[in-house]
């Protein structure tokens, strides 16, 4: 079975200083980091703030390229993928849910959730059936006009999880998705989550510093200093 | 992201800042109704030039001093009356031969006075140029002759210092000498803001006493037909070239007046069109300043866009469709309020404004083309954005 992400010996290094002057600094945000996520799992990925998790979520999002090292989407090295392959890859492999929601404003609940249906050409009307599936399968089959300053939190949340799905993604890779939610919503969104992953098999890779989140996933990976912690690594399946 | 669904983006965008989009588009709406309106004022002058000259008739040809070129310096006149003598005398009975004077002077009647171009004429100068009597008569030959002080006025003229009265037999002074009123000429109307009935006629050899000079300003010669006029035209360079260095008079035709005027009147027009096409280019730059400023407010947008799937040319073609729509709608409001003011100039002034199509067709395209111009750099700039950056763009 092709792993829905490969991540082989990747390192990632940010020059600091604008990158022209002879103080530069360089970041060594990853230093040699392996695994893969398989189709229709779930792993969440743990680490303290400046430990490269967020590097690596670029990374996973195909929103950045490793200084070295292979990383390979269904396969596919984005050595060989130019920015608008990227674009593309993003659109049809990869579905965002953020901490912050990222919903655009005066925008309604299903014109945000057909919006990545924009970047591959679908027509309206198919935008809208989609857009309305899959809110739905969020439970907000009531909310589909609502902007999101009209929704709570925890919808907001539930329109971004739909966004996410929208296009039947392979990987879905939330970022500290509990993160501006109280406990119970974020337990109600972690649920929803949990469900797709189950239900419609979507790979479904967390990343967050909560203990209690990180517990619901089968497989945690630890990241400390932009490595992984070996005993977590070694949960792999060689 | 095909281009309707880049246009709605683009509309709820400037939707979202209504106040910040009317005061970006209207510097464009200014740029815009500027070239419209100011063309339309140099068109409208062209045209009532184009008529003034037209209306002293096809066959009419004028001897000015000096040589006739679009920069030329004025020359003060050398020809006489017996250069017009002298040219009725040798063109014969097939043409009629006026010679003129000109100075603007203070008229007065009784307590009333007005100011008048006087002008010294000979006694053909009414069939000569096409002017009627509509009461009285025009000067006679004997006027001329004896240089008699009597004078011809225009209907403004004659309206303006006999308001109540009949002018006829009626006395005006000029500069302290007192002048018979004989005829009243008919109403011929103003072109561009200059009216052409407050002149004064009078025989041009009593102008010549009232001026001090042997002076004559123009010679008007009219040919019998219009298929005369090159080879009169030819004979009175002869005649004239007796007497006179060629360098020292120009015989043109209405066509040569035509064509040097309409020279002139263009270059004013291309002028115009370039100061305007000035607060046009400001406009843009008003435009693109905003865009700017929009794709900076946006980041954390284009960086979503980008996540899920947007390429750097979806995001630059949102951008620069918004510059487009902005001018666009930007142009069509200028070319409604361009439009509306030259009306309104017709109406109200002087200046009569002839809106053209081609220049509301390039008013429209050159906005279009400021908003492509001006929206690219700030749309290749949104569409440049690292995503990971504009993601966590605070």
């Amino acid at each position: 079975m092709t792993p829905v992400v490969e991540v082989v010996d990747v390192t990632r290094e940010y020059v600091l200083g604008g990158g022209r002057g002879v103080d530069a600094a360089v970041v060594r945000a990853l230093r040699g980091v392996t695994f893969r996520v398989d189709p229709g799992e779930f792993v969440a990925i743990v680490g303290p703030s400046g430990s490269g998790k967020s590097t690596l979520l670029h990374l996973l999002g195909a929103l950045d390229r490793p200084t070295s090292g292979q990383l390979r989407f269904s396969g596919r090295d984005v050595a060989e993928l130019d920015d608008t392959d990227l674009a593309a890859l993003r659109n049809r492999e990869i579905g965002f849910v953020f901490q912050q929601f990222q919903l655009l404003a005066r925008t309604s609940a299903l014109a945000n959730v057909g919006l990545p249906l924009v970047y591959r050409s679908s027509g309206r009307a198919e935008r809208r059936e989609r857009a309305a599936a899959a809110l739905a399968a969020v439970g907000l089959s009531h909310r589909l006009g609502h902007r999101p300053s009209q929704l709570s939190g925890g919808e907001q949340q539930r329109v971004a999880i739909a966004r996410a799905l929208v296009t039947q993604p392979r990987l879905l890779l939330a970022d500290e998705p509990t993160g501006n939610l109280d406990s119970q919503t974020g337990a109600d969104i972690m649920r929803l989550l949990r469900g797709l992953n189950v239900d419609a098999g979507v790979a479904l890779v967390v990343i967050t510093h909560d203990p209690e989140v990180a517990a619901l996933a089968p497989r945690q990976i630890r990241i400390r200093d932009g490595l992984l912690e070996p005993s977590t690594v070694g949960a792999e399946r060689a | 992201m095909n281009l309707a669904e880049a246009g709605r983006v683009a509309i709820t965008a400037i939707g979202a800042n209504r106040l910040r989009s009317a005061l970006t588009v209207l510097g464009v709406v200014i740029g815009v109704m500027s070239v419209v309106l100011l063309v339309a004022v140099g068109t409208g002058a062209r045209n009532e030039v184009t008529a003034g000259v037209e209306d002293l008739g096809s066959n009419l040809l004028l001897v000015v001093p000096g040589s006739f070129d679009f920069g030329q310096a004025p020359t003060l006149s050398k020809f006489s009356l017996d250069d017009v003598e002298r040219v009725r005398r040798e063109l014969g009975g097939a043409v009629s031969v006026s010679g003129n004077l000109a100075s603007g002077e203070t008229v007065r009647a009784g307590s009333v006075s007005a100011f008048a171009s006087v002008l010294g004429v000979t006694a053909e100068f009414d069939s000569v140029v096409n002017r009627e009597v509509g009461r009285g008569e025009f000067l006679s030959e004997s006027d001329v002759a004896t240089g008699r002080r009597v004078a011809v006025l225009g209907s403004s003229a004659a309206e303006a210092l006999f308001p109540a009265t009949d002018p006829i037999g009626k006395t005006v002074t000029i500069a302290g000498l007192r002048f018979r009123v004989v005829g009243v000429l008919d109403e011929l109307g103003a072109a561009l803001g200059v009216d052409r009935d407050s002149q004064v006629l009078m025989p041009i050899t009593a102008a010549q006493r009232l001026f001090g000079t042997r002076r004559v300003d123009t010679i008007f010669v009219k040919a019998g037909s219009a298929a005369d006029l090159d080879a009169v035209s030819q004979r009175l360079q002869g005649v004239l070239a007796e007497r006179l260095d060629p360098e020292e008079f120009s015989v043109l035709s209405q066509q040569e007046i035509l064509g040097v005027a309409g020279q002139i009147l263009d270059t004013l027009t291309l002028v115009l069109a370039a100061i305007a096409g000035i607060s046009l280019l400001v406009g843009g730059i008003g435009v693109s300043n905003i865009m700017l400023v929009s794709v900076q407010e946006r980041t954390r947008e284009i960086g979503l866009r980008k996540a899920l799937g947007a390429r750097t040319r979806d995001i630059t073609s949102q951008f620069l469709v918004e510059a487009i729509v902005l001018c666009g709608v930007g142009g069509l409001i200028g070319i409604g309020v361009g439009v509306g003011l030259a009306a309104v100039a017709t109406t109200f002034t002087p200046l009569p404004a002839a809106v053209t199509g081609w220049s509301v067709g390039l008013a429209f395209g050159v906005s279009v083309g400021v908003g492509v111009l001006f929206g690219t750099f700030p749309a290749r700039r949104a569409g440049r954005l690292d995503p990971v950056v504009a993601l966590r763009y605070e």
